[in-house]
């Protein structure tokens, strides 16, 4: 995908909803679409139509949170982020770690006194978070795990999918 | 001495013996808890339901096939307990409310003071300082004591084998990641991260700081802060914790504090009734000489012990 289309996306989408502070989105290419779940074993990857969500959202804020240049509109983050300028990254892996419990991580947490997000979600998290909800809140799109992302075979086996309709051992009792 | 005077003075003694024990040697605090202890805060508010901690469990610790796949919803018809092939089961709340249902994951909550550690005569339980309740097989008897000692229903029996039948419980993934510090397999898997792992202490400061920031979200408390000790598994929740099948009536003190001022008394039991005993067949022994003198030596054999 050339950054002539993303530049081609940002300017639609600066037209249609007039942003705060259009240099924001000219600064970073914004994509039409992202690949996520590139990585997962059991269910197959698949494209988020960013594009789309740009045109019905019309509010960058309500996934990014303070770093697209548009007003803070949380209360709760708009005590320190009123005056926030927009952040070079602005994807969801540039602040939600992938491996939010490894040693590692963990380690680091503990080691940083002065840290206040300490209750940072991971990235899988978050975006479950932001998409389900928002999902369920407009009641609009796909809530339940298959409607995204299809199972692979290795999933399948994992959810032990083939014993569906067995009879619950708990159901012989009642 | 007359034997009236020996029973008073043991009487006195006895007593004096065991007030002195439960006053002093048992009156310290409870155990808080090992310091780098680890746990898991489970928001319920977050979880959807999706059971891919069940399946995850299953997997990791290699339990036999489900009885139903995984993602089969009717098993939310009915209240389910951990058992020796599912060591975390998701159960389902407050299903006719319009704010939708809330779904609870249960599983061992890994105590500070184990009931079941304090029941088991054979020490199959062990607390490790990663904050893991373990569980060794090779010595236990199958007695059972720590299924009914469990305020939580968490051990599983395993009824199905005649030949080697053991407790089965969650053991917070010990062997296999825990020990290594990372997270078990549910935490790993859980896609709405309903589950957070992290130090025990953090967790509590972490929940606290939910309600605050949240409070329309959550009712104020932290369950498993402070319950039976407190717990390595911490829960928030939107609704009073009873109405999604948790026990609210159990007492802030260990299960141990009910049982070990009775305990305490097994060790003078075993130092002083020898003596105590020996000394009242003595006597006995010798009133029988002295009021009858000559009785037969098969009369003198009834009265030892």
């Amino acid at each position: 995908m050339s950054s002539y289309k993303h530049l081609i996306v940002a300017a639609l989408s600066i037209g249609a909803i007039s942003v705060s502070s259009p240099a924001a989105l000219q600064c970073a290419p914004v994509p039409d679409s992202i690949t996520l779940n590139q990585n997962g074993k059991l269910f197959s990857p698949f494209t988020f139509n960013h594009a789309k969500h740009i045109q019905s959202i019309k509010e960058c804020a309500d996934c990014h949170h303070h770093t697209t240049g548009t007003l803070v509109l949380d209360p709760n983050c708009a005590r320190c982020h009123q005056n926030s300028s927009p952040t070079a990254v602005v994807s969801c892996k540039g602040c939600h770690s992938a491996t939010p419990f490894s040693p590692e991580t963990l380690a680091a947490k503990r080691a940083d006194k002065q840290r206040y997000h300490l209750d940072k979600m991971g990235l899988k998290g978050a975006m479950h978070q932001n998409c389900i909800g928002c999902h369920n809140k407009v009641g609009n799109g796909p809530t339940g795990c298959q409607d995204c992302h299809p199972r692979t075979k290795e999933g399948a086996a994992f959810y032990s999918t083939n014993r569906k309709g067995a009879k619950p051992a708990h159901a012989e009792e009642e | 001495m007359k034997r009236r005077n020996f029973l008073k003075a043991c009487l006195i003694g006895g007593t004096t013996i065991a007030l002195g024990k439960t006053n002093k040697g048992y009156a310290s605090g409870s155990f808080e808890g090992y310091p780098e202890a680890m746990g898991v805060l489970v928001d319920t508010t977050r979880c959807i339901g999706c059971r891919s901690c069940e399946a995850a469990c299953n997997k990791e610790q290699k339990l036999p096939e489900p009885d139903t796949s995984f993602d089969d919803p009717a098993v939310f018809e009915h209240d389910r307990r951990p058992t020796s092939k599912a060591y975390t089961v998701v159960n389902r709340y407050q299903k006719e409310q319009p704010s939708g249902p809330v779904y609870r994951k249960v599983q061992c909550n890994h105590c500070n003071e184990p009931a079941c550690l304090t029941s088991c005569f054979v020490n199959a339980y062990t607390k490790t300082q990663e904050g893991a309740v373990i569980y060794n097989s090779k010595v236990c008897v199958g007695c059972r004591n720590c299924m009914i000692a469990c305020p939580f229903n968490a051990p599983g029996y395993d009824y199905d084998s005649a030949t080697n039948p053991i407790v089965k419980k969650c053991i917070l993934c010990y062997d296999t990641r825990l020990k290594y510090g990372k997270p078990p397999a549910c935490v790993e898997i859980c896609p709405q991260e309903a589950l957070t792992f992290g130090h025990r202490a953090d967790l509590i400061k972490l929940a606290h700081e939910r309600i605050r920031a949240t409070p329309e979200r959550y009712v104020d408390h932290v369950y498993g802060e402070k319950e039976v000790g407190g717990t390595s598994w911490l829960y928030l929740a939107p609704v009073g914790f009873d109405k999604l099948g948790f026990d609210t009536t159990l007492s802030n003190d260990p299960i141990i504090s009910n049982v070990k001022d009775f305990l305490g008394m097994v060790p003078m039991v075993l130092s002083i009734w020898p003596a105590l005993f020996s000394g009242i067949h003595l006597l006995c022994k010798n009133q029988e000489h002295g009021e009858h003198g000559h009785e037969t030596e098969s009369n003198q054999e009834d009265t030892k012990p």
